[in-house]
């Protein structure tokens, strides 16, 4: 079975983002960007279900400009088999991530796609469940843990209050949640290594997809700063200011 | 246990102008007399760049040698400095003094260090050289001869006790011909360099300064583009070597810092605190009126000159760039020197190399090299400065004036430095300094300025700011000097807590943004800096 796996090109988590002055985005000039972490836990995922040899191919995905290449190294370096570039400098949003997905999916019919459950930069938590629906495909979101049967997969899942555990005939789509696993450390030969993988680079018009922006993004500022606290003398002084100035009771 | 090993002709320490600039003149002489060499560079930030913080203002010399075409190359030195000023401020009032030569920037450029340091990098891998960055030099490496035999990186995934955490990834040794050091101010590795062959013998100790910087965004209307400002005097007394700078480069930044003798006497003294007040000067505030601030950090620099150079080769390797001292400190400015000592490193290793060397022979000629070149008679000239300075401010300004235009750097004397560790005076005979509480529109405290230079280390790792006693920050530092490391550190790392009614030190090492004052102005030297695990440390964008 082959595993693909979307690896998306963010802003380092390190970094504090910050809008630019003119609101219409975050200031990215020189700042540091890495693999978005929860997709750094699919890769993860996917390489242990290979050493388990329960998967054949681990193959990485990124979609994005000419820079994304350093991401796929990344996801080389740390096991994966091969990369894919969707190349393009054009904004593209979920819809797109997912249709563009879904034509790989059609090229390379993998028997599981491993997606980060979102990406740190935008937060959207779209892309997979999108991917399952383009593809009809069952779908195991937010998983904890994943255990790959025959011609089906297990899928515990991070709910609300709780674990929730779903059984999927495969292929299907998994998203991963922070407690999947803890991410390898790459290593220095196989920083080497990557660089001679094999690296497709493709359009998406290649791939005949349409990637037009369907969203328009409107404006980019920071949160308000917090306002002082008050100190309150006692429950009753504490009540009546929730209920009269905060107006929350 | 085992460790993996790989074989380089060439292993550099340290992506900054040195090192990259040693890298890709190695490679350029490499093609030029088509010689197969490899060169690997390895850098402890999570990406070159991550770790650079300057001023700065670069003067290209050394930039127009080693790339020529760098115009047209799309190096990031958008910025000409065409307004020159220096001031000396009181309290209140901002005096115009006339520019002291050294500081004249005609033809120099306000950058990003950081970024050109980013651009340095893509033209090194371009011509071949391979750059790891995350990857930390923790240990030297010998032959058992002695001789220089590489470099290991640290272990990944140790826990705090030092045990093989789960995701334990051991550190890989990189044996080369010639290992080359350029890890920057103060670096950990060039210090025991320096012990294991005796590099400093009869030459002065170095001495240093911390610079504070701040990276604004400010209002158009208070942008003056291509503007350079240095001040001395106010905040700090006349007994204290510091200064300030305020560039105003493109995109409506202005970039300011602090820069402070680590020479000075008083335990309480700030030089984050010194900084956040400066910019309240009525001269300085204007400028941030409206402003968002959204860079910080801190490094320290070599401020020694040329007689605290040490022996700069040894059996297997060289020392290059601001580790071994090579800033002009009259000047502030490093990075054109960095990159000289590096392109001339380059130089006498190559030949050794294309001669056919055995692996750890040492370059000697690299001294030579270095004595014909513009940057030692740079530094020759401008040696008796910096150490004036002991005579405080006033005496400091007249004996420049007379060192410069009556000798024009070649008076018939050199004059001497002690080191910084040794001049803090107990706390006992000194003032405390009431400094301001921070505003938070254009003064803060250290937390919320550290949050600023992204700064993070993987929390469950050995603590790299070891100590050679623990008892001696409350026996000696708290109990003489009332515990100075509290304010000379300008990330917060170092704090006093007290517990069921005792002081102890508390080190907050995520913090740390790899400055290496601690190592440098701990009076007894306890404090030993190592290297953490690689990629951890600031994240500086466009510092």
């Amino acid at each position: 079975m082959k595993i693909l796996v979307a690896v998306k090109r963010a802003i380092d988590y390190n970094v504090k983002a910050r809008p630019k002055s003119d609101g219409t985005g975050v200031d990215l000039a020189n700042v540091k960007m890495s693999m978005n972490p929860f997709d750094e836990i699919a890769v993860e995922e996917a390489l242990r279900l290979q050493e388990a040899g329960k998967v054949t191919e681990v193959v990485a995905i990124s979609i994005g400009p000419t820079a994304c290449q350093e991401t796929l190294r990344t996801a080389m370096a740390m096991g994966a088999d091969r990369g894919i570039l969707v190349q393009t400098d054009d904004e593209v949003q979920p819809l797109a991530v997912a249709k563009l997905l879904q034509a790989l999916v059609a090229k390379e019919a993998p028997g599981l796609v491993i997606l980060g459950k979102q990406a740190i930069d935008d937060d959207s938590n779209q892309t997979g469940q999108m991917l399952a629906g383009l593809l009809g495909w069952p779908q195991g979101t937010f998983a904890a843990k994943i255990d790959v049967g025959e011609g089906t997969v297990e899928v515990k899942r991070e709910v609300d209050g709780g674990l929730q555990t779903v059984a999927l005939k495969l292929p299907a789509i998994v998203t991963a949640d922070l407690r999947l696993n803890e991410p390898r450390y790459v290593k220095l030969p196989n920083i080497m290594k990557a660089k001679k993988k094999q690296l497709d680079v493709v359009s998406p018009a290649d791939l005949g997809v349409d990637i037009t922006p369907r969203l328009k993004l409107v404006k980019v500022a920071e949160p308000p700063a917090r306002a002082g606290g008050v100190k309150v003398a006692d429950v009753q002084e504490l009540v009546a200011k929730l209920r009269n100035e905060a107006k929350v009771i | 246990m085992e460790r993996e090993a790989m074989e380089f002709d060439v292993v550099i320490v340290g992506g900054g102008p040195a090192g990259l600039a040693t890298a890709i003149r190695l490679r350029q002489l490499a093609v030029q007399h088509d010689h197969e060499l490899t060169v690997c560079l390895i850098e402890k930030g999570s990406e070159v760049g991550a770790h650079i913080l300057s001023g700065a203002v670069m003067e290209p010399r050394a930039l127009n040698e080693l790339i020529p075409e760098w115009r047209t190359l799309g190096a990031p030195l958008h910025t000409s400095v065409t307004d020159d000023r220096f001031l000396f401020l009181t309290a209140r009032r901002a005096l115009r003094l006339p520019t002291p030569p050294p500081m004249h920037n005609e033809g120099n450029y306000i950058v990003s260090l950081g970024n050109v340091c980013r651009w340095l990098a893509q033209q090194a891998e371009a011509a071949g050289v391979e750059i790891y960055p995350g990857f930390a030099a923790a240990e030297v490496l010998y032959h058992a001869d002695g001789r220089v035999k590489g470099v290991a990186t640290g272990d990944m995934g140790r826990t705090k006790e030092g045990a093989e955490g789960p995701n334990f990834a051991p550190g890989m040794e990189l044996h080369a011909k010639q290992t080359i050091f350029a890890e920057g101010c103060r670096g950990s590795l060039t210090k025991t360099l320096f012990e294991r062959f005796d590099l400093r013998r009869d030459i002065d100790p170095q001495v240093f300064c911390l610079g504070v910087k701040e990276l604004w965004e400010v209002r158009p209307e208070q942008h003056r583009l291509g503007r350079v400002i240095h001040t001395i005097g106010w905040p700090v007394d006349q007994a204290t070597y510091g200064g300030s700078f305020l560039y105003h480069l493109e995109n409506n930044l202005v970039s300011v810092g602090f820069v402070l003798g680590l020479g000075y006497e008083n335990p309480y003294l700030s030089p984050f605190e010194e900084m956040q007040r400066f910019k309240t000067h009525p001269a300085m505030r204007e400028t941030f009126a409206g402003a968002r601030r959204v860079a910080y950090g801190a490094r320290a620099i070599s401020a020694g000159g040329f007689q605290s150079i040490p022996k700069l080769t040894f059996p297997g390797g060289l020392l290059v760039g601001d580790g071994a001292g090579f800033l002009n400190l009259p000047k502030i400015k490093g990075s054109h020197t960095a990159m000289k000592s590096g392109m001339t490193a380059a130089e006498s290793v190559f030949k050794l190399l294309r001669a056919g060397e055995q692996a750890g022979t040492e370059a000697i000629d690299y001294l030579h090299r270095l004595k014909n070149t513009w940057l030692w008679d740079e530094l020759y000239r401008v040696r008796n400065i910096k150490p004036a300075f002991r005579w405080g401010l006033w005496l400091a300004i007249a004996y420049g004036a007379i060192d410069t235009y009556l000798f024009r750097g070649k008076a018939p004397w050199t004059l001497r430095h002690k080191a910084d560790h040794t001049s803090l005076k107990p706390a006992a005979l000194c003032k405390p300094i009431d400094y301001p509480k921070p505003d938070g529109v254009l003064t803060f405290d250290k937390l919320s300025s550290v949050f600023l230079s992204n700064t993070n280390h993987e929390e469950n790792q050995p603590c790299h700011l070891t100590l050679k006693d623990a008892s001696v920050p409350t026996r000696l530092n708290l109990e003489v000097y009332a515990g100075p490391e509290q304010r000379y550190c300008p990330a917060g790392v170092y704090e006093f807590v007290e517990e069921s009614g005792s002081k102890h030190l508390q080190i907050n090492a995520q913090n740390c943004v790899h400055c290496k004052t601690c190592d440098i102005k701990d009076p007894s030297q306890n404090i030993h800096w190592v290297t953490p695990e690689g990629g951890g440390g600031p994240n500086y964008p466009n510092m």
